[in-house]
């Protein structure tokens, strides 16, 4: 598995993979494919993408140190620009299509309306990791003070489930809120359980 | 004219134009030979069956705004009781039986009866209206119902005294409605109106739409169609007409105290408290990138409805 995840043509193929769902909503935003409301849908699938790129970029470790496949962790740096770009796409349709560009508009509405508002962060959040995701930068922070620093990824993941946990609060529908609120759970859920391990392993060591 | 070549778009008389009706009913013959010949599948769709109404004389029955698509009346929708996606009317409501149907006219009435769907679509001439729709989410259409207005029913089973507001009741039935098996909201959904919202003019009781009978995912075979207040309190598929002394409580308000209220009017100045009601986007319309229209006061129907709330403080019964 490792070998065939380390074939010259294994990255592109996911980099091009991961671009198909913003292909496919930009061809349909020209075409007008999609649907009765294409902003609603453009502005909710981008929403939708962003938190799917935060649950697989998330489960890039755990799944490398279940399974061994440790070529995986090529692709986070790729996968987790994927969330920030779907992120960004996310944030823009909403200021475009809901809000006309409107700057004084976009800053009241994000003021007022909680829901935005935790977006937002998590948007800004997400902002300087990707800022620091080159290697230059690895360098330059240190690897200790880079990976501090990126483990603000939960927080994102966390405010995204709860922007999308209350987006659909006022419907009561839960139903696709709770998937992502599993998985996310179960992925942070593992990473605090082998802290737990390691540390009362260390503790019995010593 | 004297040098451009008539491509069929002059004529002498008004007469000679083929009227719309008659060309439609061609494409409809050639459509449905075409369909019952080579694709027995197509011809298994929905039946499209016609209900024609007279022009309504009701005052702002008519709002001069171009309707909004067929395709997009009958295939965006909320209707919870078939899924909360606004596609999952259209593709599940198949299942709903229209037939038999009756609605029960119960509570402070001299005149408690149950009506079956065929007394009531005979009750009054049907007439059509061309309202503006504006969903509580922010979005609006431009659509011809058929109908009646329902005081033409409340006049009919002589309410008494008591009854100062109206409580409309909707099928909420497992085995026809797969939303209902969701607790997205308390089943069935209930909505209500005050007596003299219920006995305006403009408050429809609606059986068609585009001259056809209702599509089962539109609300069929019987709903409400309140032009001035937020789609929801359009109640869809009702089964009782209950009218009561105190001030019902509706699905919406029970689900949401704080989002929704009795009232819902449409009112630009009072947000939700998750999102704006300034402006709305006009399904099918408005292009992609173009900036949203205002939201009107009453959703323009102000002169024949603002004297209903005259007085009322509209934040506080929102």
């Amino acid at each position: 598995m490792n070998k065939l995840l380390l074939h010259p043509a294994a990255k592109p193929l996911v980099f091009v993979l991961c671009l198909l769902p913003f292909a496919a909503l930009a061809y349909g935003a020209f075409a007008n494919t999609l649907g009765a409301n294409p902003a609603e849908t453009l502005i909710r699938s981008t929403g939708d993408w962003t938190l799917r790129f935060l649950c697989i970029v998330l489960a890039v470790t755990p799944l490398r140190q279940i399974t061994g496949w440790h070529a995986l962790a090529r692709w986070r740096r790729m996968l987790g620009l994927y969330a920030f770009f779907y992120g960004c796409w996310h944030f823009l349709a909403f200021a475009w299509l809901d809000m006309g560009f409107d700057v004084a508009a976009i800053v009241k509405d994000i003021a007022k309306r909680p829901f935005i508002l935790v977006g937002t962060a998590a948007l800004l959040l997400m902002a300087p990791l990707a800022a620091t995701s080159f290697n230059r930068a690895i360098r330059a922070l240190g690897a200790a003070r880079w990976q501090a620093l990126h483990r603000a990824v939960y927080a994102v993941a966390l405010l995204g489930v709860l922007h999308f946990f209350w987006m659909r609060s006022g419907k009561n529908d839960f139903g696709e809120v709770g998937v992502y609120a599993v998985i996310v759970a179960a992925l942070l859920g593992w990473r605090a359980w082998k802290r737990q391990r390691s540390r009362a392993l260390a503790a019995t060591r010593t | 004219m004297l040098f451009l070549k008539d491509r069929g778009f002059t004529h002498p008389l008004a007469s000679e134009i083929t009227p719309r009706g008659v060309y439609q009913q061609r494409r409809a013959l050639l459509l449905g030979s075409l369909a019952t010949m080579a694709l027995p599948t197509l011809a298994q769709k929905p039946k499209r069956t016609p209900l024609p109404g007279v022009k309504s004389t009701v005052a702002g029955a008519f709002v001069m705004d171009k309707p909004t698509a067929y395709a997009d009346v009958t295939g965006y929708n909320n209707f919870y009781e078939f899924g909360t996606g606004k596609n999952d009317p259209a593709a599940q409501a198949d299942t709903l039986k229209t037939r038999p149907w009756t609605v029960a006219i119960e509570g402070e009435v001299k005149k408690p009866q149950t009506l079956d769907i065929d007394s009531l679509l005979k009750l009054a001439p049907m007439e059509e209206r061309i309202y503006r729709l504006r969903c509580v989410e922010g979005w609006s259409m431009v659509i011809p119902w058929v109908g009646f207005s329902l005081a033409e029913l409340i006049k009919r089973v002589e309410p008494t005294g008591n009854a100062k507001f109206v409580q409309f009741t909707t099928l909420a039935d497992k085995a026809q409605m797969p939303g209902v098996r969701s607790s997205v909201l308390d089943w069935p959904y209930t909505e209500g109106l005050r007596m003299d919202e219920a006995m305006h003019p403009l408050t429809l009781l609606a059986f068609g739409l585009y001259g056809e009978v209702l599509p089962n995912q539109n609300g069929a075979p019987v709903r409400l169609v309140l032009p001035w207040k937020y789609g929801f309190k359009s109640a869809k598929s009702i089964v009782k007409i209950r009218f009561v002394e105190k001030q019902p409580r509706s699905s919406w308000e029970i689900a949401n105290p704080s989002e929704y209220g009795f009232y819902s009017n449409v009112n630009p100045t009072v947000d939700h408290p998750r999102w704006s009601q300034a402006t709305e986007r006009r399904i099918g319309e408005d292009g992609l990138f173009a900036k949203k229209r205002p939201t009107l006061m009453f959703n323009g129907y102000e002169p024949q409805v603002g004297q209903l709330y005259a007085g009322m403080d509209l934040r506080k019964f929102y």
